[in-house]
């Protein structure tokens, strides 16, 4: 069982690193892998296979539907095939070509969705994907990965490689906090217990992960609560076994996401929990509102998406699950329309 | 009224032949059509009609290299109908060319069936390339075939796309035009069946897409403008097509198939009405009469 301590800030590096280096080693790997470029090769980093195997990158231009279906036709020809964009355009804009051309014919599409998330900073909310998750994990075949750091981006993106079928991994622009190593185990579909304990289960994914592990420091510091903290990395399918066991263990649960509340991560923890084993939850996320420009940092301050909001929502789980069961149900209503 | 629908087992060689073999070819394909949707009790019957004589010289006229014993041979051309809905008319040609037995034309749009309302992989159909249904999108799986085909693997098969006309609304088509001729894929044949129905109405009355041969033609394609019910013509076309293959003239090929929705019954032809309907009983039996005339 891995303990708190053992992750400690490296550096800071952008996702988008990971997948793209990610990239260079399936290349290396396999023959059969393309990668088709929707004019922003640069900035989601799909420049690094092109330069490497010009031969086997196809620039399709600012056509995202149509990028997505040709990954199709070469997926049907036996081709591990992988385009990458912005989330905002590589989830929406081809959102029925994904459902109906990439899922419905199982064919092995893999989408690098770049630029998630609101730390996409200065370029502003029309850039600034919140909801792809919501959408992404309805889809049946789908495998959904939203990794934490560098280091597991780049593991996440040889590992879907290496799987069959449809998969999308969602990374961000922005440098943040690397805290994994090579010797990070990652598995797709297997929730990591990064930080052990039984007061509360905090469940992130993506760059909220790291601001859960400073959350549960400060917990353990502030005010001696043990916090259980997981990195649920792979969203769908979704490791319904620890999610289950830390409801037990915990008895209340924090959700993170830089994703919208609504039908994100904590959507997804909330199914499994509500279904197998009902906890209070509390939900770190955007609160149903667009983006807005500005700094990263400063963004995550604004909408509410630090290790600060997990503090308070901790603190209010806590605080449910030990007012029993007709106490929650009023504050639930109240706390959740209120804010 | 009860119908009695039995289908022939009569299997279509692929071979050369002249061009008023394809007749009977082509008849026996649209009563396929008439049986499989009147018992379906739902489902498109204009538009499979109205192609028909296409799909019957295009896999029985040695033009597409396929083997159904072996339906993933990997050195098969490949056939994507972007236009799903037309799906009636290639489980037809399929059954006919071997792949499956003709009697399971019975179960169309069935649960369980292999022959689902638009065309689904998932079943695992034999001879079924890929899933499509929402319009625009085979075509774009097509390119991606084409690019695969000659720009990686660098071999000589060939794709063969058949959209319809009220689909070239959907803009993506354009983009995988776009995508075809800038990728040089003269190994893809993009067949569009111009019978210029859509279930609101005339195409051009919906949103015209015309001129289209100018508009492929600006696309840079070669672009054939042929007679839809014509055997001549269509082997002249896909005859000019295979030329341009084989000489690799770097431009993607397209055919536009000026067609009747219906074709063949008459009560059907050029209404588009009969886009997305099925016939009744009496109307089944209307049409196959007809059908044993031709």
């Amino acid at each position: 069982m891995k303990q708190t301590n053992e992750f400690k800030l490296l550096g800071k590096k952008p996702t988008r690193h990971g997948f793209g280096e990610g990239l260079v080693v399936l290349g290396e790997r396999y023959d059969n892998v393309i990668v088709l470029g929707g004019d922003i090769t640069g900035s989601v980093m799909t420049s690094f296979f092109r330069d490497r195997f010009p031969e086997r990158f196809f620039s399709i231009g600012v056509a995202e539907q149509n990028a997505t279906t040709i990954a199709v036709g070469f997926a049907l020809s036996g081709k591990i095939a992988f385009f990458s964009s912005y989330s905002a355009f590589a989830a929406f804009r081809n959102a029925d070509q994904l459902r109906v051309s990439v899922c419905y014919n199982e064919a092995n599409v893999k989408i690098g969705g770049g630029h998630s998330g609101i730390t996409v900073g200065p370029d502003g909310a029309t850039h600034q994907s919140l909801e792809e998750i919501a959408y992404l994990r309805t889809l049946p075949k789908m495998t959904l990965i939203v990794p934490c750091d560098y280091s597991q981006a780049k593991k996440a993106t040889i590992a879907i490689g290496e799987m069959h079928g449809p998969a999308y991994i969602r990374f961000g622009r922005s440098a943040v906090p690397m805290f994994t190593t090579e010797d990070t185990e990652f598995e797709i579909g297997k929730a990591d217990i990064y930080r052990e304990g039984s007061d509360i289960a905090i469940i992130a994914c993506g760059i909220m992960v790291w601001e859960a592990l400073i959350a549960a420091e400060e917990l353990n510091k502030r005010k001696g609560i043990k916090a259980r903290v997981i990195n649920c990395h792979t969203i769908k399918p979704i490791d319904i076994i620890t999610i289950i066991d830390s409801a037990k263990l915990c008895g209340a649960i924090v959700t993170a996401e830089e994703h919208q509340i609504h039908g994100g991560l904590g959507a997804a923890v909330a199914e499994v929990v509500v279904k197998n084993y009902p906890v209070p939850i509390e939900f770190v996320g955007v609160r149903d509102s667009f983006g807005s420009s500005g700094e990263p940092e400063e963004l995550m301050v604004k909408f509410g998406l630090t290790w600060k909001e997990i503090y308070a929502s901790a603190l209010r789980a806590i605080q449910r699950k030990e007012m029993g069961e007709t106490q929650i149900r009023k504050v639930t209503d109240v706390d959740f329309f209120n804010e | 009224m009860e119908l009695n629908i039995e289908f022939s087992q009569e299997i279509f060689e692929n071979k050369r032949r002249q061009a008023e073999d394809f007749r009977p070819l082509a008849t026996e394909i649209r009563r396929d059509i008439i049986k499989s949707l009147v018992l379906a009790k739902s489902g498109h019957s204009g538009g499979p009609l109205g192609i028909a004589d296409v799909m019957a010289v295009l896999y029985f006229g040695a033009y597409m290299k396929y083997n159904p014993k072996n339906p993933k041979w990997e050195e098969r051309d490949r056939f994507v109908l972007s236009a799903g809905h037309l799906c009636p008319v290639l489980y037809s040609v399929l059954a006919r060319a071997g792949y499956f037995p003709i009697d399971e034309l019975k179960t169309l749009r069935k649960y369980g069936s292999r022959l689902q309302g638009h065309p689904g992989i998932d079943m695992n159909l034999p001879g079924l390339e890929v899933s499509t249904g929402s319009l625009g999108q085979g075509i774009s799986i097509a390119v991606g075939m084409a690019m695969s085909d000659k720009l990686v693997d660098k071999n000589n098969r060939k794709v063969f796309c058949l959209t319809g006309d009220g689909e070239l609304q959907e803009g993506s088509c354009w983009e995988a035009a776009m995508a075809a001729a800038n990728f040089k894929l003269d190994n893809l044949c993009w067949i569009v069946d111009n019978n210029d129905c859509q279930i609101d109405g005339r195409v051009r009355d919906v949103m015209s897409i015309y001129p289209l041969d100018k508009k492929f033609e600006a696309f840079n394609f070669d672009v054939i403008n042929i007679d839809a019910h014509n055997y001549n013509e269509i082997i002249a076309a896909l005859d000019k097509f295979i030329d341009n293959h084989k000489n690799k003239i770097n431009k993607p090929t397209a055919i536009i198939a000026k067609s009747f929705m219906g074709k063949g019954v008459s009560f059907m032809e050029d209404d588009y009405n009969w886009h997305g309907i099925p016939p009744n009983p009496e109307q089944a039996l209307k049409a196959l009469e007809e059908l044993s005339n031709t």
